[in-house]
């Protein structure tokens, strides 16, 4: 049966060695990720899992817990909106001073030392904004300004700051500079480069990448709620520290209609803007 | 007198030139409606907050972010700790790698059912299949992450898990467009000759399709290690439960650590993979 040559597969050592090197590089994985999926079978841990999941339905319809939810709700896409906002305010001049684009001296070959050392710090900035992950950010502004909205607002605000910075400069790198440098060259000033001829030619994208952003904003909302910025995470923590089933259900629910609804939204949006 | 207008330099117009508009309020515009919109939602948001910023940029509390970041400014850098941080990093990793590894695995089993493998397949379970993938999408890791704390308990195992849950859903859902969209070439050629769905989708589709949803993967696996660093805070282990705890504790030294290996962490993803994509893409 082996020798039949139609059944024997040509590559089958090399499968054999591979699927040996993906266990050798898997075991340390998994050992490190304590990963133990019998857990959810011990009878404890089954006996609460089961309880928690059956009250899931009903999901909990009263009147005044649904009104407390829709506050919220609310206050997630104000968290966002606002959050997004103002991150666009940081961008702006971030971005205007950051890129290359508007560069005088480099109109006549290189960019002289000092600004290229200032645009090089702004985009050190950026990445840095960026890179620690909004969650941390509200860790930090919950310490320092105390619980409530404020602190995922500002958290919100500089992640997004540094993402939009950094995107907004791609996409006007990238545009066609050729209207810029002409301007530049003729003596416009660098804001009035910026109003005739970089933004007109970028605006759709700028906006669209804004609402794309705004979009992520909502969804990084609910989750900043978890460490006390206010919003729907911050209740829906509240009802799972009390296993209550019913109100994390309604929760989850109303979390996945508003993603939706602002996932429907944005594509309306930019559709709009086309 | 004034001279009549000079006739002959009429100047050739190459392009029409778009007429300028007269008002700025366009009600025919949806342009205008989604400014007008956006305005009217962001004017809301900052009026319903009750942000208190004459509270939050007041001195008191900037004093208490200078004072803040200074502390951050002195990282205890023991070699101990360090060794602990070592090995948390590495937890991290290893929980966004297993994470990920899992999602391709259920993303693939939920991806065949979800797609229309060719035109006039029924794919029954299609509209179902995507509803469960959307649900595991829209519902974000740290809420999964909460949520199986419950019955996994505190650790990576209930993060690796929320990581994977997560990105089942995303994987599956572009797992399933790749598949619908692959080159029908291959798969035509099998299935004139009568040889079965499964053994097309084996032979033909999925080695046309493998190495975008190895490209996906890969992208996802980037994106879930910054998810992994933050997971731990609501208790999913690795860095994240670290820094939840020293931070807790006012144990700024510690903290400011994790930040720097957390940051650290994820600068070395981007520029990893950022190289790694000029490598495949030339």
């Amino acid at each position: 049966m082996i020798n039949n040559p139609s059944l024997r597969d040509p590559a089958w050592s090399r499968r054999v060695f591979w699927f040996f090197v993906a266990c050798v590089i898997l075991w340390p994985a998994l050992v490190s990720t304590e990963f133990r999926p019998w857990v959810f079978f011990e009878t404890e841990n089954l006996k609460v899992t089961t309880r928690f999941l059956a009250e899931f339905f009903p999901p909990s319809l009263s009147p005044e817990f649904l009104a407390l939810v829709a506050r919220e709700a609310w206050r997630t896409v104000a968290i966002a909106t606002a959050g997004t906002f103002l991150a666009l305010l940081f961008a702006i001049p971030l971005t205007l001073l950051s890129t290359t684009v508007l560069s005088v001296s480099s109109l006549s070959g290189r960019m002289r030392a000092l600004p290229f050392v200032v645009r090089q710090l702004i985009r050190w900035l950026l990445i840095f904004l960026r890179s620690v992950p909004e969650l941390i950010w509200a860790l930090v502004f919950v310490r320092v300004v105390g619980l409530g909205p404020a602190a995922g607002v500002l958290a919100i605000a500089l992640t997004y700051a540094g993402m939009l910075g950094k995107v907004y400069g791609e996409i006007l790198e990238s545009g066609e500079r050729e209207p810029a440098t002409a301007l530049l060259r003729n003596g416009a000033g660098r804001i009035q480069t910026f109003f005739f001829s970089i933004l007109p030619g970028n605006a759709t994208e700028l906006t669209s990448y804004t609402i794309y952003r705004w979009e992520c904003a909502i969804r990084a909302s609910t989750v900043l709620g978890f460490v006390g910025a206010g919003g729907l995470g911050q209740q829906m923590d509240n009802s799972m520290r009390m296993f209550n089933g019913s109100e994390v259900a309604t929760m989850l629910i109303v979390f996945i209609m508003l993603v939706g609804l602002a996932d429907l939204l944005s594509t309306w949006m930019r559709r709009a803007l086309q | 007198m004034m001279t009549p207008p000079v006739q002959a330099h009429k100047p050739v117009q190459a392009h029409r030139v778009p007429e300028r508009p007269k008002h700025w309020v366009r009600l025919d515009s949806s342009v205008f409606w989604v400014f007008v919109g956006t305005v009217v939602l962001i004017i809301l948001s900052f009026w319903s907050l009750d942000l208190q910023l004459a509270r939050v940029l007041s001195l008191e509390s900037l004093g208490r972010m200078g004072k803040f970041l200074a502390e951050l400014l002195s990282p205890n850098l023991e070699p101990a700790f360090l060794s602990k941080l070592l090995r948390a990093s590495l937890e991290t990793l290893a929980m966004s790698a297993v994470g990920t590894m899992l999602a391709t695995i259920f993303g693939l089993l939920l991806a065949v059912p979800a797609s229309r493998s060719f035109i006039g397949d029924p794919a029954r379970w299609r509209f179902l299949t995507r509803l469960l993938l959307n649900a595991l999408r829209a519902i974000p890791e740290l809420v999964w992450a909460a949520l199986l704390l419950i019955s996994a308990g505190l650790g990576p195992f209930a993060g690796t898990l929320a990581l994977a849950l997560h990105t089942t859903g995303v994987l599956g859902r572009l797992f399933a467009e790749s598949i619908e969209n692959a080159p029908q070439n291959a798969a035509t050629a099998l299935r004139v000759q009568g040889v079965g769905e499964g053994r097309v989708f084996l032979y033909a589709t999925l080695p046309t399709v493998s190495p975008q949803l190895m490209s996906y993967a890969l992208y996802r696996w980037e994106n879930n290690i910054r998810a992994a660093a933050v997971l731990g805070v609501v208790g999913g282990g690795g860095l994240g439960q670290m820094l939840s705890f020293h931070m807790g504790l006012f144990q700024m030294q510690e903290t400011s650590s994790i930040l720097a290996a957390m940051i650290l962490l994820v600068i070395l993803v981007d520029t990893f993979s950022y190289f790694a994509r000029r490598l495949l893409s030339r």
